[in-house]
């Protein structure tokens, strides 16, 4: 299908030359979803159902669902779908990688996911510079087991494992992931966007277009992290999590993209290895 | 069943010379055994992680899945391996790990999923001795683990335990079989001295025919989306998913108990070992009838599911079963429920990485004869040889699918 976006002017046209301006994107199934009031999971789980579309991308993905809020995602995305254990998505999705070059392979996870249990798999993933694009939504905060302190807390922030607030000398100090992996060579593409503001949501679409290019162009690694609110989770009514979102959050996690090398970087799946011998199911 | 420009790594044996060349026995450590027999089953991909005493096998897919164009990675840690292999294998390829305790420990967590969804893969654990990082030295501590630990959940995996090199290989072939025909991860269990020994082996390889599975994903093209998971957070959806995978593991009880029985035929005694522990076995039955002493041997190759009607049935027959292993004694609590008090059970072992040397085992038999012959002298004992277990795991072996296979490579009944 096609999406058509308004255009100045559009306004002023008679009511007879209406035409579709929004749609919900085949690939995103027509169900509401578990995530709370707020939640921002939505507005990516939009904009990837967006760009799979817009790139021809849904017969051909195979995504990863990780543990978290998002463990669901598999109902609300039409594309053939592996849960993996906690962490694990890149590793999964690595396996899927190496054994279905012509695959699309994404992955979804949030901060607890991707940046505490998960952290050996994306560091590696990355190094290996393996042909996947992963979607980072980071909230702060484990949402699915009720609202602990994640390693993306916030300095001061009171969640209910850190219940006076993340204290630097006894837990540490925020993890800026991405720009870690922007780090090594494998990575192609990396970038932090936000959901906070429509304007934010537009650029933090055309970032996860690009992560999605770089797999199809045959780059390396490609990461979005989509810097997220979790209001029943930081204790705040929706508008509140917005104003949080873009004042301390952004402060503390810079919005724009990381690295871009294009794709310069030799992907390690191209070694000529043909595909393996695949039932035709 | 397309290739798509796969290179052929298993010549037909289109002449007699070569079937000759391939039927000749070569010298093979264990471990590179093990994976070119998995290599000639049709594995796409391999991931693994270096651990002792089971690195060659990973060095020796490094070496060898390359140059047949398939899948090696050695990954950042065996978590990592696993969940890669569970990633390939989703989409249908056949697919490996391999590693030894302590990796197996980390394996667990994937191996609960891969079971709980339904996912197909070969797992070999060359056992060390433990706890703990414990020993490279030979050992079967880890009966418990594979039979009935390893990860959380109500789930089991069939669990091979090959005694020989060659035997090994074979069972390669029948493990990717198993674990596709189930939807199931499965393991093959085997000491250091497996891993490491070398053995005289026939290059005799067997590749599992490829079927469609209507689960792997490849991509929702002109089909519904397909999804591989465990989870389901309705108690009543979950406990009917939990319902399907007991029925699964019925059927596998049912069907896919193998054992091996040598020199019962007249036995009053049994040893029951499996892997290494049974090769030390056989020396001590030899030695141990050279003595008078009428002792055959029960060995089980599929730990689970545990051949326990074989051996409840045998129990009838004998005075008594001593148990062999290079553990502290897991196996024989098995053996125990199997027997259910009908003749007394022993057990003797070493652990650590230590092998019992046959006249230990000798030992460990007399002392149980003697004990029983104290309790019920042999003239008191209504004794029937165990003639009739022959005829049911006859028949039993007729029911199996792969009988007729097994027949046609000279079967090892």
């Amino acid at each position: 299908m096609t999406l058509h976006t308004p255009e100045p002017g559009d306004a002023a046209r008679p009511a007879a030359a209406a035409r579709l301006v929004y749609a919900k994107p085949d690939v995103l199934r027509d169900r509401s979803t578990h995530y709370c009031p707020g939640c921002g999971h939505g507005v990516v789980h939009r904009l990837l159902a967006e760009v799979l579309t817009e790139l021809d991308l849904p017969s051909h993905t195979i995504a990863v669902a990780p543990v978290g809020c998002a463990v669901f995602a598999y109902d609300y995305l039409e594309v053939d779908f592996v849960e993996a254990p906690h962490g694990r998505a890149p590793a999964v999705a690595t396996g899927i990688r190496r054994v279905r070059p012509e695959a699309f392979v994404l992955t979804y996870q949030g901060d607890g996911d991707l940046a505490a249990i998960g952290t050996a798999e994306i560091v590696h993933a990355a190094a290996r510079g393996e042909r996947i694009t992963a979607i980072f939504v980071n909230n702060g905060i484990y949402g699915m087991t009720g609202g602990q302190m994640a390693p993306t807390t916030l300095l001061g922030q009171r969640t209910t494992s850190s219940p006076n607030g993340r204290d630097a000398a006894l837990m540490g100090y925020p993890i800026r992931i991405t720009e870690m992996l922007a780090q090594l060579p494998g990575v192609t593409y990396a970038a932090r966007g936000t959901i906070a503001d429509v304007a934010s949501i537009g650029k933090l679409k055309a970032m996860i277009k690009r992560a999605c290019q770089v797999q199809i162009e045959g780059g390396g690694f490609a990461l979005v992290e989509a810097l997220s609110n979790c209001p029943v989770g930081w204790g705040m009514t929706p508008q509140q999590s917005i104003e949080h979102l873009k004042g301390p959050v952004v402060e503390a996690y810079p919005l724009g993209v990381i690295v871009d090398r294009g794709a310069t970087v030799a992907p390690t799946l191209d070694l000529g290895c043909p595909a393996p011998a695949h039932p035709e199911a | 069943m397309t290739s798509r420009g796969r290179p052929e790594v298993t010549p037909a044996p289109t002449t007699a010379e070569a079937d000759a060349a391939r039927r000749a026995r070569v010298l093979m450590k264990g471990n590179e055994a093990i994976a070119e027999a998995a290599i000639h089953a049709g594995c796409d991909a391999y991931f693994g992680y270096p651990i002792t005493p089971q690195a060659e096998l990973l060095e020796w897919m490094a070496r060898r899945m390359p140059e047949l164009g398939r899948v090696f990675i050695q990954a950042e840690s065996e978590l990592a391996a696993i969940n890669m292999a569970l990633g390939a294998a989703a989409t249908g390829a056949r697919v490996m790990v391999s590693s030894s305790s302590p990796g197996i420990s980390l394996m667990a967590e994937a191996m609960s999923y891969m079971a709980g969804s339904g996912t197909p893969m070969v797992l070999v654990n060359i056992m060390r001795a433990g706890p703990g990082l414990g020993g490279i030295g030979p050992s079967q501590s880890d009966y418990f683990q594979a039979t009935k630990g390893h990860g959380h959940g109500d789930y089991r995996v069939p669990v091979l335990a090959p005694a020989s090199i060659g035997e090994a290989m074979e069972l390669m072939a029948d493990a990717f079989e198993l674990a596709e025909r189930y939807r199931t991860p499965v393991m093959l269990v085997a000491d250091g001295i497996l891993g490491q020994a070398m053995e005289p082996v026939e290059l005799r390889f067997r590749t599992p025919e490829r079927h469609t599975f209507d689960w792997a994903l490849t991509g929702a093209s002109g089909r519904p989306a397909r999804i591989i998971k465990s989870i389901d957070l309705d108690p009543e959806v979950l406990e009917r998913r939990n319902l399907d995978l007991q029925h699964k593991y019925r059927e596998i009880t049912r069907r896919e108990v193998r054992w091996e029985s040598w020199q019962l035929e007249d036995a009053d005694y049994a040893i029951v070992a499996y892997g290494t522990a049974a090769r030390v076995a056989r020396s001590a039955i030899t030695a141990a009838r050279e003595r008078g002493i009428k002792v055959g041997l029960f060995r089980p190759i599929t730990l689970w599911p545990f051949p326990e009607r074989e051996l409840a049935r045998l129990s009838r027959h004998l005075d008594g079963i001593l148990t062999v292993e290079l553990s502290s004694g897991q196996m024989v609590e098995d053996v125990r429920l199997a027997v259910e008090g009908r003749c007394p059970v022993a057990f003797h072992g070493r652990m650590g990485g230590l092998v019992p040397t046959p006249d230990e085992v000798v030992g460990a038999l007399k002392a149980l004869k003697g004990k029983v012959d104290r309790a019920r002298p042999p003239e008191h004992r209504d004794h029937t040889p165990p003639v009739t277990h022959w005829r049911e795991s006859e028949d039993r072996a007729e029911a199996e699918p792969w009988a007729h296979e097994r027949a046609r490579r000279g079967g090892r009944r």
